[in-house]
Formats: structure tokens, C-alpha cells, sequence
């Protein structure tokens, strides 16, 4: 019997969560660009290039999902950070951004340092990222478990704004201490990722033809690492939280923590090693995103913090399949904004509206739902 | 050697003064009950033993060891078990889930199954719920998990606080049964409850709390028999 137990362990954190973020990305995808084909539709005129509005969605639409998904399984990823540790802590860490940018930092000075010539192999290059990656894993998650120490934990009795504030105040020290190093070190506050052609090639995917226009689907290279990179996290984070000791010691913390101590829970190791996960999820996702845009500064945190934490809200707070879900809605939201909403308006709002799209959808749904798509609950299963 | 003592312990919640002075003893192999009114300090005396209220004032020994000053899981780690006050199974927790939680310190994977096997003999209507949340269990079935969590430890020293609460009596009958049962298998108990008249049935001996102090103490026949226990515990006049 305990076999079969652990076997359905083993499915349940493996294939389930895999099966499930498919789910989320293939509804996220069919419920925004339904919605989306159908405005086209209703609104339909004359655009650009000769093409009627419903021809450019059609035409776009595929390309413009992918982008969109890249970008929220980078939410989602962020997001997972702040929601643990709500989770065990009902606390935002708004340090969190700053963990991240710290992460994407620590992997473009290990970049630059490693010095990988542009034309190298693709299997060096990819060495090489994925050593940046750890390197910004392991840098993160362990400035995030300082940072709980130092910053957090002597003010665990405290009311909860304290904390709150604290990690305000973490948050521009690190963008400034890190800004103070770079200036130092390199005279300038902002790196830039080194460019490899290999990976920054459109690979087809497919092309095809849809109600006569002609669809092209393509991918960046570096793109597919992305993707590859953050499903292997998401489904290893789903593995540890589901069926690990340490993972159900986390839920017990979150959902009752005097009586996960009397389990014999050490519970403030639990709490480091939340921030560990999170910081590291946070940290490796600071070295993707950092790879994807080429050029980072100490503020480069702000903007993708403020949307994960959104997109962990969005899902509901404390839950971490809700932020894996928020993460790729607000994801798919944004790249759908940000490529349609200057043609849909006559040009009267560009692409920079995105963002306030985006946030307006959110504000519609957390009125209508304010506990988040998931309903906040702490502790749950991933 | 008392598997329990507690020497003058004094505990408070800010400025609320909870426990005055407590001392009392366990001894190996005993069923001890504190009875006391809502309020007297009942639930404090269990969580100050446990480290989940520090005690500004006096010793807790754990055969013969301090354990004062040590955090819970340590506490726990040296063998006790303490099933709280309202059950507090881990709601989003699967039954299984919640055993484990109990056998957290418990390593060896074999072990774990095998007392897992033992709890199921006591409360077989466990095995039946194996997969199902703790939060959607009936009260009842709440209150045997919380139990057969604490025994996955195997304590050598149980606190039950207020077992019975909000159980219909037959449950009340079958839980003092499986108190009595433990017992004889040698466990010792630290039985908090209002149902003063089961706890002074089962209980050796016992202990009576007001406002944060010991008023009263001895066997549990001579508890029964004292006109003011009768009076204020036991709804006799
Ligand atoms: N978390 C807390 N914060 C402040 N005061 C508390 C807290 N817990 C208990 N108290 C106070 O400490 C005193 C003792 O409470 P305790 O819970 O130990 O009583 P009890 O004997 O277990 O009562 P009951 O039979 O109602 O469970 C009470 O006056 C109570 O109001
Ligand atoms: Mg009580």
C-alpha cells in the first residue's frame, strides 16, 4: 500500500503539474484570444498594410500568444516568490523585484566574466547560461535568506506594517548598493548581457494558412531556453512542495504554524528555506529575464516585481498553483495589449498603454473576485 | 524520576499574568488531569511545557532535563506529544499528509509506515479517509487525527488538551477508551478537560486550577469525592 502511495506521489508531482500548467497557458491562450477574434470581429476596419483588423489579429495572433506566454512564465516564476513566502509568513516581501535584479546581475557579471566568444559552440554558450543561472540561484536565494534574518525575522511580533516598511527600505538599498558596486567597478551602473547570433536566431516553427492569411509561427532561440528553463522550475518547485518532507513541513507552516512546531518543525529553518526557494526562483528568473532584454540596471526589478506580485494577486495570494496561473494571464494579457491596443484604438493609445490595460483588466477581476482566480489559500498543494 | 515536573512556573500573554506559580509532577505511567474553568490557565500550563509559551519564571523538567528554554521542536524531539486544544489538524493537509506531519522527526521510512499501521488498529475509520483533506473531516474524525498525529511520535509523555470537546458522547466514551488503552500501553498522560467527571474517571490523580494557580490537589478518588470539586466541576450540590 505505501507503494502505491508514493508511486501516486511521484505522478501527482510530476505529471500532474505538468498536465495542469498546459491547462493554464491552453486556457489562458483560448479565453483571452477568443475574446480578442471576437473585439476584432465586432470593430472590424480597414488597418495598415491593406489588411482588415480581423486579417492582422488572425495573422499575428500565434506569434504574438508565444511572446506573451515567454513573459508570464517570467512572472510566474517571480510570482512564486512572493506567494510563499505570504504563504508562511502572511508578509509581503517587496524586496523581492530587488532579489531578482540582484540575481540578474550576479549571472551578467558571471557572463562577462566567463568571456564566451560570441561565435563559440551553441553547447558552450549553453554552459555557460545555465552556469549563470545557478550561479544567480545560489546568490539570490542566500541574499534572500539574509535578508529574512537580518531585515524580517527581528520583527516577526511586530504590527504588520513594520516588516513592510523594512522590506521597503531593503529594496532601495540593494538597487543602491548595487548601483554603487557597478559604479565602482565599471563606471557606468547598467551591463550588458553578452549577444550570441546563435541564439538570437528566429527558428520557424510553422507556417500555415488561417481563413486565407498566410500565419507565420517563430521563436527566438534563446526563447525555447527560457521556456525550457521555466518549466523545469515550475515542475521542480510543484515536485518539492507536493511531495517532499520539506515541502509538507512548508504547508504545515503556512496553514498552521504553532502546530507545525509541535510536529517537531523547526520552524524558522522552514521560513529560511522558503525565502531560499523563492530568493533562488527569483534570482534564476532575474538571469533569464536579463538574457531576454540584454541590458539591465539596478531598477531593472521594479516593473517585473510590481506584475508578478500582480499576477501572484491575481491568482491569489498564498497560493502557488493561483500564481503560476496569474503569471501567465497577466502574461498573455499584457502581450496581447502590447500588440494590439494601438490598432484597435486608431493609434490613439501605443503599445506603452499596455501596462494600464492590463492592470485595468486586473482591477475588473479583483472586484468581481477579490481573493484572486484561485482564492487565496494558504498552504494548498501546488 | 517524574517524566514531568514544573517548579514555580510563571508564563504571561503581554501584561496578562496566565500562570502564578505552578508546580506539579508526572510520574511514569501515570494518567495525570488538570480540571480548571475556562480560563484558569489550563491550555497555558500545556502550551508553556511544549515551548509554545515561554515561561518568564521557573523550570520545566523533562526527566530531570531543563527544557525551560528550548524551542518547541526540540521539545517535541525529546518526546513530547501534545494534541491541542480544537483539534488543529493541518486543513489542507490529506489525512496521510497529517500522520506524516506527526512522524516528522521519525527518519527511518519503514518505522513511519509501521506506526501508521498502529493507528489505523485504533481508529480505523482513519484508513478509510486516507486521501481526504483534513479540513473536510466531521469533528469527530478531526479530533481521532489529531490524536493518532500525536501518537505517530510514540511520546514518551502525551498532553491532551480537552479531548472530548464538542463530541457526541458516545465519541467521549470511545476517546477516554483509547486514553485508557494508551495509557496501558505505557504512555504517559497530561489530560487537560472540562468533562471533569470522565477525566477524574480515568485520571490516577489530579490537579485543580484557578486563575493561574494549583488550588487543589490529589488522587483522582479524592478529587472526586471533594465537596468543593462536586461543587464547581462536577454540577453536584
Ligand atoms: N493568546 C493569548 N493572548 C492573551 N491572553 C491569552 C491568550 N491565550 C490565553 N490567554 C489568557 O490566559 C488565561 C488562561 O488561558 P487558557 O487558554 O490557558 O485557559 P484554559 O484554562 O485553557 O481555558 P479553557 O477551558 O477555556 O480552554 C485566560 O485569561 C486567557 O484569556
Ligand atoms: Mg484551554
Amino acid at each position: 500500500m505505501r507503494k502505491a502511495i508514493s508511486q501516486s506521489v511521484l505522478y501527482q508531482a510530476l505529471v500532474v503539474p505538468l498536465i495542469q500548467l498546459f491547462v493554464f497557458v491552453a486556457i489562458s491562450l483560448l479565453v483571452i484570444g477568443s475574446v480578442i477574434l471576437i473585439l476584432a470581429a465586432l470593430f472590424n476596419r480597414p488597418v495598415t498594410g491593406g489588411m482588415t483588423l480581423l486579417q492582422f489579429v488572425i495573422r499575428t495572433l500565434p506569434q504574438v500568444a508565444i511572446d506573451g506566454l515567454v513573459i508570464g512564465f517570467l512572472y510566474a516564476m517571480i510570482a512564486l516568490g512572493y506567494t510563499m513566502v505570504y504563504g508562511v509568513l502572511q508578509f509581503i516581501n517587496f524586496a523581492h523585484s530587488e532579489i531578482f535584479m540582484v540575481g540578474a546581475f550576479i549571472g551578467v557579471e558571471l557572463m562577462l566574466a566567463l568571456a564566451i566568444p560570441s561565435t563559440a559552440p551553441l553547447m558552450l554558450i549553453m554552459a555557460g547560461i545555465l552556469l549563470a543561472v545557478a550561479a544567480g540561484m545560489v546568490g539570490s536565494g542566500l541574499l534572500a535568506v539574509v535578508i529574512e534574518r537580518v531585515a524580517y525575522r527581528p520583527l516577526r511580533g511586530a504590527p504588520r506594517l513594520v516588516p513592510l516598511i523594512s522590506a521597503i527600505g531593503v529594496s532601495f538599498f540593494l538597487q543602491d548598493a548595487v548601483r554603487a558596486i557597478e559604479g565602482l567597478l565599471n563606471n557606468a551602473f547598467y551591463r550588458n548581457y553578452p549577444s550570441f547570433p546563435i541564439l538570437n536566431q528566429q527558428i520557424q516553427l510553422a507556417t500555415f494558412t488561417l481563413a486565407g492569411q498566410p500565419i507565420q509561427m517563430q521563436i527566438q532561440a534563446k526563447v525555447i531556453f527560457i521556456i525550457i528553463a521555466s518549466l523545469v522550475m515550475l515542475t521542480g518547485l510543484n515536485f518539492v512542495v507536493n511531495a517532499t518532507r520539506l515541502g509538507r513541513a512548508i504547508r504545515a507552516v503556512a496553514q498552521d504554524r504553532p502546530t507545525a512546531a509541535l510536529m517537531g518543525v523547526d520552524v524558522d529553518r522552514i521560513i529560511m528555506l522558503t525565502f531560499l526557494i523563492g530568493g533562488a526562483l527569483g534570482g534564476a528568473t532575474g538571469v533569464l529575464f536579463g538574457i531576454r532584454v540584454g541590458r539591465i540596471d539596478p531598477y531593472v526589478g521594479f516593473i517585473p516585481g510590481i506584475k508578478a506580485f500582480t499576477a501572484a494577486v491575481l491568482g491569489g495570494i498564498g497560493n502557488i498553483t493561483g500564481a503560476m496561473l496569474g503569471g501567465i494571464v497577466l502574461g498573455v494579457l499584457e502581450g496581447f495589449a502590447g500588440a494590439y491596443l494601438s490598432q484597435f484604438t486608431g493609434g490613439a493609445f501605443g503599445t506603452e498603454y499596455k501596462d494600464i490595460f492590463a492592470f485595468l483588466i486586473l482591477i475588473l477581476i479583483l472586484m468581481f473576485r477579490p481573493t484572486g482566480l484561485l482564492g487565496e489559500q494558504v498552504g494548498q498543494k501546488a | 524520576m517524574a517524566v514531568l515536573e514544573l517548579i514555580d512556573v510563571h508564563a504571561y500573554y503581554g501584561h496578562i499574568h496566565a500562570l502564578k506559580g505552578i508546580s506539579f509532577k508526572v510520574e511514569p505511567g501515570e494518567i495525570v488531569t488538570l480540571i480548571g474553568a475556562n480560563g484558569a490557565g489550563k491550555s497555558t500550563t500545556l502550551r508553556t511545557i511544549s515551548g509554545l509559551v515561554r515561561a518568564r519564571h521557573g523550570r520545566v523538567l523533562l526527566n530531570g532535563e531543563d527544557i525551560t528554554h528550548l524551542p518547541p521542536h526540540e521539545i517535541v524531539a525529546r518526546g513530547v506529544g501534545h494534541v491541542p486544544e480544537g483539534r488543529r489538524v493541518f486543513p489542507q493537509l490529506t489525512v496521510w499528509e497529517n500522520l506524516e506531519m506527526g512522524a516528522y522527526t521519525v527518519k527511518d521510512r519503514r518505522e513511519v509506515a509501521r506506526r501508521m499501521e498502529f493507528v489505523f488498529t485504533i481508529f480505523p475509520r482513519l484508513k478509510e479517509r486516507l486521501h481526504q483533506k483534513g479540513g473536510t473531516l466531521s469533528g469527530g474524525e478531526q479530533q481521532m487525527l489529531a490524536i493518532a498525529r500525536a501518537l505517530m511520535m510514540q511520546p514518551r509523555i502525551l498532553l491532551m488538551d480537552e479531548p472530548s470537546m464538542g463530541l457526541a458522547p458516545i465519541l467521549v466514551e470511545s476517546i477516554f477508551e483509547v486514553i485508557r488503552q494508551l495509557n496501558q500501553h505505557g504512555t504517559t498522560i497530561l489530560l487537560v478537560e472540562q468533562n471533569a467527571h470522565m477525566a477524574l474517571q480515568v485520571a490516577h490523580r489530579g490537579y485543580v486550577l484557578e486563575t493561574g494557580r494549583i488550588v487543589l490537589e490529589g488522587t483522582a478518588r479524592e478529587l472526586a469525592n471533594n465537596p468543593q470539586v462536586q461543587a464547581a466541576y462536577l454540577g453536584m450540590h
